[in-house]
């Protein structure tokens, strides 16, 4: 294993011009470079739904408040809901994917290279059709339309009478066409996970960040396609004139729901698996110890895996299912707390008695700790089917989700981008910047979300444009509206940071936080062809063998 | 961190690693099951459930002929790539173009029976319940084989070309993989549309 790249001989490199380097990126197939586009594109469309977050919060700042019509409202947070999920989140995680995991496992590059950029080009296509349905969603007639029916768009809200234009087609074939480029990496990540390992790269020695999305790549496959499937029928009933949520030809509207919560609800763990994965390969590494029981967090998230594909229906316990199916739903729902919790167990396993360094990258990881745990007993509050019927549709269902997906993902994200920054750019995040940003987006985040919960309780809706003054609702969305706009504040921070740090950050050399999976061994950023010579492994941690060949890992593995 | 100590000498030669191609066929084919389920469930549920005429036991005849094309073109595919691992070039292409034969006869099985069922009896896409489940799940079947005959198609324009041989073994293997993921395909369509269904 070397970590020098290959010497040019002393020719002479001519510089580029733009148009090259544009060229260059846009025919890329290293998955490195396309690893970059998912994140800066994740991070154009995190700005973007940002934006349509603080539009809904300035509406519902006060009472009868008139800053955008009960149209618009609509809009926003439909296309809020869908770019978080599906061109926020999902690319994200698909380019840390796509940049880590081949440097992990000691491979050159995906297993499919031409594949990956396909796939990235399909995301991007996706997510440009959403966006195109602003200027193109009334056609040529008039002004334009964006998508307004909620991010699970329940039947028959879809249906030609109640969605004329073209609003929801492009809201279908955005995520059609980016629904096929991420069942393509998913297969392209399974792929390279099982076949493209170096050398002593066994299953059981894999970091378990590639092992995490591996177990992800196999969910993509079977919770994903629901959707496409689903989508695929919508497209028939809008443009073939089929029945199939069709309700006055016999069509069912609860079908549509069934199908896309199947793909729904798996997928709150497909975006979480990625996150865990980021917290088990950064909480060991600034803790200084290995990962508490290896064995246990892959048995995990396998149960974990399991068990998600059969709990969707709880999403519909105000449906009117039968008491079997509400039974049945509320157990699987509180079972696969229990492998959740044993990660969380593992994690502080981890940090239990080893020498923390409270570096930036941690401070997120232990915020990801604490709110997780938070967002899983609301979980669990809900998955009782009684409680449910008193709090589904309302502010507490909302303050959850935003518990999960925020605290917890989205935590995890920006541990992991502090964390790997140094390795993609060659130069440190500042730490100075970094901790403005963890601790105004923690006190936005707490602000907003902690608080939200109570107007849910008080029985406040979900998606309603306004409410009336004097049921102690107004100071509550006062103080969260604030919470966002410090979120908001800290992203802004953060964005500063990355350009910053990007042009003037501390140089930070191969292996800045003397860590141990094999990404650390090349030079920052990796080479073209990330290793001269394959790399030949004998335990899980390469570069602690490396670095203390008295007493090495493979001895007691 | 010039030279770390090779623990296994010999580990790059045992090192022994699936087949790519394999690997991410069998993933597809995992997807494409979860999405032909979930038209088979569609099926399903709305079975007896359309408002007006006509019904599967009025119009639907059980393409017995046809089916046993299908299912037979898996033999054909096997015994393809069986004499291409042998190097047997010219039987190759003979149970390759058989297969495209069998594949193509099927498809039109699938034209013929759409045709009479639109022209006699009416019934289109936006009939009812019935129609609309039937052709989305019958024709996403049919564009599976479509797809899998203009796949099959190249190889045979190479093989006539004289540039298929044993080094192309395990692409064609990845290919016929496909074709068999098809075939079971059918099975199930067969199964739940001419005989569970009516």
């Amino acid at each position: 294993m070397t970590s020098h790249a290959i010497q040019m001989p002393d020719a002479k490199i001519e510089t580029h011009i733009w148009v090259d380097t544009l060229h260059e990126w846009l025919t890329t197939i290293d998955h490195k470079r396309l690893g970059l586009l998912y994140i800066a594109y994740s991070l154009l469309f995190l700005l973007i739904a940002g934006v349509e977050a603080v539009v809904i919060r300035i509406q519902l700042m006060h009472s009868h408040n008139n800053f955008v019509s009960p149209q618009v409202f609509n809009r926003m947070f439909t296309m809020h809901g869908t770019t978080m999920i599906f061109f926020v989140v999902m690319p994200v995680l698909f380019g840390f994917g796509n940049y880590l995991i081949p440097l992990m496992i000691g491979a050159r590059d995906m297993a499919f290279p031409r594949l990956n950029a396909f796939s990235f080009w399909l995301t991007a296509l996706g997510g440009f059709l959403l966006y195109f349905s602003f200027l193109g969603g009334s056609g040529l007639y008039g002004a334009g339309n964006a998508p307004d029916i909620g991010w699970w768009a329940y039947a028959p809200l879809t249906a030609r009478a109640f969605s004329p234009g073209h609003s929801s087609d492009y809201w279908t074939l955005a995520l059609l066409v980016s629904g096929f480029g991420s069942i393509a990496t998913a297969i392209n990540i399974i792929a390279t996970v099982l076949c493209t390992r170096c050398p002593g790269m066994e299953l059981s020695r894999m970091p378990l960040l590639a092992r995490l999305y591996l177990v992800m790549s196999g969910m993509v496959l079977i919770a994903l396609t629901p959707l496409s499937a689903a989508q695929i029928m919508l497209l028939v009933d809008r443009y073939l004139g089929g029945h199939f949520f069709d309700a006055q030809a016999g069509g069912s509207a609860v079908l549509w729901m069934h199908f896309f919560w199947i793909f729904g609800h798996p997928e709150v763990y497909i975006l979480i698996i990625p996150a865990f994965a980021f917290m088990s390969e950064i909480i060991p590494v600034f803790s200084r110890k290995p990962i508490f029981g290896y064995p246990i967090m892959v048995a995990a998230t396998v149960a974990i895996a399991f068990v998600s594909m059969s709990v969707w229906a709880h999403h519909m316990f105000t449906v009117g299912m039968n008491s079997m199916a509400n039974s049945f739903f509320t157990i699987t729902s509180m079972v696969v707390g229990v492998p959740t919790g044993i990660k969380i167990f593992n994690w502080l396993g981890t940090m239990w008695g080893g020498r923390l360094q409270l570096k930036v990258p941690m401070l997120f990881a232990i915020g990801f700790l604490f709110q997780f745990l938070i967002a899983g007993l609301t979980g669990i509050m809900q998955a009782t089917a009684p409680l449910d019927w008193q709090l589904s549709l309302s502010y507490f269902v909302v303050a959850h989700f935003h518990y999960v997906i925020v605290g917890g993902i989205l935590f995890a994200i920006f541990a992991a981008f502090y964390y790997w920054f140094p390795k993609m750019t060659g130069r440190m995040l500042s730490e100075r910047l970094g901790k403005w940003h963890f601790w105004l987006f923690v006190i936005g985040f707490h602000l907003t979300f902690d608080l939200m919960h109570i107007p849910g309780l008080l029985g406040m809706p979900r998606r309603i444009y306004t409410y009336e003054p004097g049921r102690g609702w107004d100071t509550l969305n006062l103080i969260i509206t604030i919470g966002a706009f410090l979120q908001g504040i800290a992203i802004l921070v953060f964005v500063a940071n990355l350009f910053i740090s990007y042009f003037k950050g501390e140089k930070s050399g191969n292996d800045p936080w003397d860590a141990w999976t094999l990404e650390w061994v090349v030079s920052s950023p990796p080479p073209v062809y990330n290793f001269a010579s394959i790399p030949v492994v004998a335990s899980r941690r390469p570069l602690w063998d490396e670095k203390h060949p008295e007493d090495p890992d493979s001895r007691y593995e | 961190m010039s030279a770390m100590t090779n623990p296994f000498p010999d580990a790059a030669s045992a090192w022994e690693l699936p087949s790519r191609g394999k690997v991410a066929m069998a993933g597809l084919i995992i997807a494409e099951s979860a999405i032909f389920t979930i038209f088979v469930v569609a099926y399903l549920f709305y079975l007896g459930k359309s408002i007006t005429g006509p019904t599967p036991r009025e119009v639907l005849k059980t393409p017995v002929f046809y089916t046993i094309c299908l299912l037979s073109s898996s033999l054909t595919i096997h015994f393809a790539t069986k004499a291409l691992e042998g190097s047997r070039p010219r039987s190759f292409l003979g149970f390759w173009l058989l297969t495209i034969a069998l594949g193509g006869l099927f498809l039109y099985g699938t034209g013929q029976e759409w045709r009479r069922l639109v022209y006699h009896h009416g019934l289109t896409i936006s009939t009812n319940l019935f129609g609309t489940t039937y052709y989305s799940l019958v024709g996403l079947h049919a564009f599976h084989v479509t797809a899998g005959l203009l796949m099959l198609l190249s190889v045979a324009m190479f093989s006539l070309a004289g540039r298929m041989g044993t080094r192309q073994y395990n692409r064609v293997e990845v290919l016929s993989m496909y074709w068999h993921f098809v075939d079971v395909v059918w099975v199930v369509v067969f199964t739940v549309v001419y005989v569970l269904g009516r």
